[in-house]
């Protein structure tokens, strides 16, 4: 189970390294744009479930060339320039949009190392920055500039309060996002998302347990950050036409719609890689392999067997991160603004700093005591952040701060009563000085 | 909230927003699960199934035709002038035999309100509302159905009444 050192096996160098990585970018870049494509579909489908329809089902067999053929009358429709729009930063924000989205996989762990003979091992990894989650951070805030340059340069009133909710939550959110990806980095030490991957599996405990509390503020932050369903104030369709995107048709609004599903499959990602073990597989202690650590190589044998069987794996827990996206948007209603805010400030923010404070107390003492880094040491762990977990949602529920639309028959009650009230007070009124009747 | 919001008093197990939420996820997830696959029972799925109609649907109009092809219609003058809409436009004729016959009859579908009285007042049974529904036009023209086009509708004609129980009984 310890990192057992397997000399033969070594990081891939020079050629092959440069020809491997070409290959790894424009497979993933060509797979994600598919994913991507289908995953507009796979929403229209599961909307429809949901709803007792059938969805699109006509063009190819189930409807699986819809995505292609929404690409294509997206392409060929007119494209409309507002008059007063800012030509320059009104073409230029769809492309800032899409940018960070597709980038942010460059730094995602999917599957485990793949051996290829002779050259040495490739890591299923676009790009092994040391420093992956900063890199994620820095780019899935670079994100919200493409919506606030829309919704800016669109010149329409819509547009421009849909960008300023946008810029007001990602600020907000991005806060408690940042907060709660600090007791992972607290966990593991690092921020290499490699690195974590391999703790999670030193622990044979995927961080959702024991970081159960950043698991789930990361996983509102999340939905903030995509725009998704409960805040997905940007472009609330009832209020604000369609928020930032109001001005744009064709190619251009379908590049925004493409940089939403993108930034949902990374953040999906993201989720699996940082909480749900990433591509490691449950119960088995095979797939369990860093990678060349100076000469020695630490972990198990790797073998393409294993590298598929860890890529289905990651792939599943992502799929199932998305159907939880797809399902919270297709039934949760949309957040009012000061709830959005009051959540974010009021609740995650301090929340996300105590649970900090806490989990930080509670690796110094687990270390401290000399609990070896494993099972025991996350279950220590696990005893301060589910009971934290508890509390949190209890005072988050409960009608603190999420206030909900309350029960009809409360409402009846309580409606009643102030009719009789009324009613009292009047009849005291006309008691006073005596109708004829 | 700075602003002066009317806020009611609830019991707190009524306004839990994460119950309710995971309340309403498992409903939406149960119907995703049953009609996953498209196997939706409620969905008609339409140009290739239709639903079945009523025999007293009322729709575009059948002119009945003797066997030698001529309009059953004997020119009466009975239906534009009971027509509520005034969709139908008829210019009597006499051959010279006496028999008087149509020598324009036309109904304007986009007109016609689909009452069925014409049916109900020709006395030859010639003119009928009929089960049909389908009549999809590019032209405001084209609703216009002449004598020719009203006599080559093959769909079931309307049954005004169950013919077993004519008083509706």
């Amino acid at each position: 189970m310890q990192a057992a050192s397997v000399a033969t096996y070594h990081d891939v160098t020079g050629q092959a390294y440069v020809w491997s990585t070409v290959i790894k970018v424009l497979v993933v870049f060509v797979a994600v744009l598919v994913i991507v494509a289908l995953l507009t579909l796979m929403e229209r489908k599961v909307s429809a479930w949901m709803q007792d329809r059938l969805g699109p089902n006509r063009v190819g067999p189930g409807g699986l060339l819809q995505p292609a053929a929404d690409g294509l009358k997206n392409i060929l429709k007119e494209e409309t320039n507002p008059a007063e729009a800012n030509r320059v930063f009104f073409t230029l924000a769809p492309m800032l949009s899409i940018t960070p989205a597709m980038l942010t996989f460059a730094v995602i762990p999917f599957a485990s190392p793949l051996p290829i003979g002779r050259y040495g091992v490739v890591h299923m990894i676009l790009a092994d920055v040391p420093v992956g989650i900063l890199f994620l951070l820095a780019f899935s805030s670079l994100g919200v500039y493409g919506i606030v340059i829309a919704g800016w340069a669109s010149f329409n009133k819509y547009a421009l309060l849909g960008g300023l909710r946008a810029g007001a939550q990602m600020i907000s959110y991005e806060i408690a996002l940042g907060l709660s990806l600090m007791s992972v980095f607290m966990v593991t030490g690092n921020v290499s998302l490699r690195e974590v991957v391999w703790k999670q599996q030193q622990m044979h405990v995927w961080f959702a347990i024991p970081l159960a509390v950043s698991f789930f503020f990361f996983w509102i932050s999340c939905f903030a950050e995509t725009n998704r369903l409960p805040f997905d104030l940007p472009e609330a369709e009832s209020e604000l036409v369609t928020g930032y995107h109001t001005e744009y048709s064709a190619m251009k609004f379908s590049m925004f719609f493409i940089a939403e599903y993108a930034h949902v499959l990374t953040v999906s990602m993201l989720m699996a890689t940082l909480f749900l073990g990433g591509w490691d597989i449950p119960g088995w202690q095979g797939d369990n392999m860093l990678g060349q650590v100076g000469n020695t190589w630490v972990g198990h044998a790797p073998s393409v067997l294993i590298t598929l069987a860890t890529f289905a794996m990651f792939a599943i827990k992502t799929f199932l991160f998305i159907l939880i996206f797809m399902l919270v948007r297709w039934t949760v209603p949309r957040f009012r603004y000061d709830q959005v805010m009051d959540l974010g400030w009021k609740i995650m923010l301090p929340a996300a700093l105590f649970a900090v404070v806490v989990t930080a107390a509670a690796v110094l003492a687990l270390d401290s005591f000399g609990i070896p880094y494993g099972p025991w040491w996350a279950l220590g762990l696990a005893a301060v952040n589910l009971p934290m977990l508890a509390v949190i949602l209890w005072v988050m529920d409960r009608g603190h701060t999420l206030v909900g639309t309350g029960a009809p028959d409360e409402k009846r009650r309580l409606a009643r009563e102030h009719a009789r009230a009324r009613a009292q007070s009047r009849r005291v009124a006309v008691g006073a000085n005596p109708s004829p009747r | 909230m700075s602003i002066n919001v009317k806020v009611m008093k609830r019991p707190a197990g009524k306004s839990s927003y994460v119950r309710a939420t995971l309340k309403g996820m498992a409903l939406t997830f149960r119907h995703m699960a049953k009609a996953a696959g498209d196997r939706s029972e409620l969905t008609i799925q339409y140009p290739d199934q239709k639903k079945e109609l009523s025999p007293r649907w009322r729709g575009t109009h059948v002119m009945e035709k003797h066997d030698d092809g001529r309009p059953k219609c004997v020119a009466c003058g009975l239906c534009p002038t009971i027509c509520p809409a005034n969709c139908i436009k008829l210019v009597p004729g006499e051959d010279d035999q006496g028999n008087r016959y149509p020598i324009v009859y036309e109904i304007d579908e986009f007109r016609c309100i689909f009452c069925g009285m014409c049916q109900e007042v020709c006395p030859v049974e010639a003119i009928h509302v009929g089960n049909h529904y389908e009549n999809a036009e590019y032209s405001r023209h084209d609703f216009v159905y002449d004598l020719d086009r009203l006599m080559a509708q093959t769909h079931p004609v309307t049954l005004l009444w169950d013919p077993s129980d004519p008083a509706g009984e």
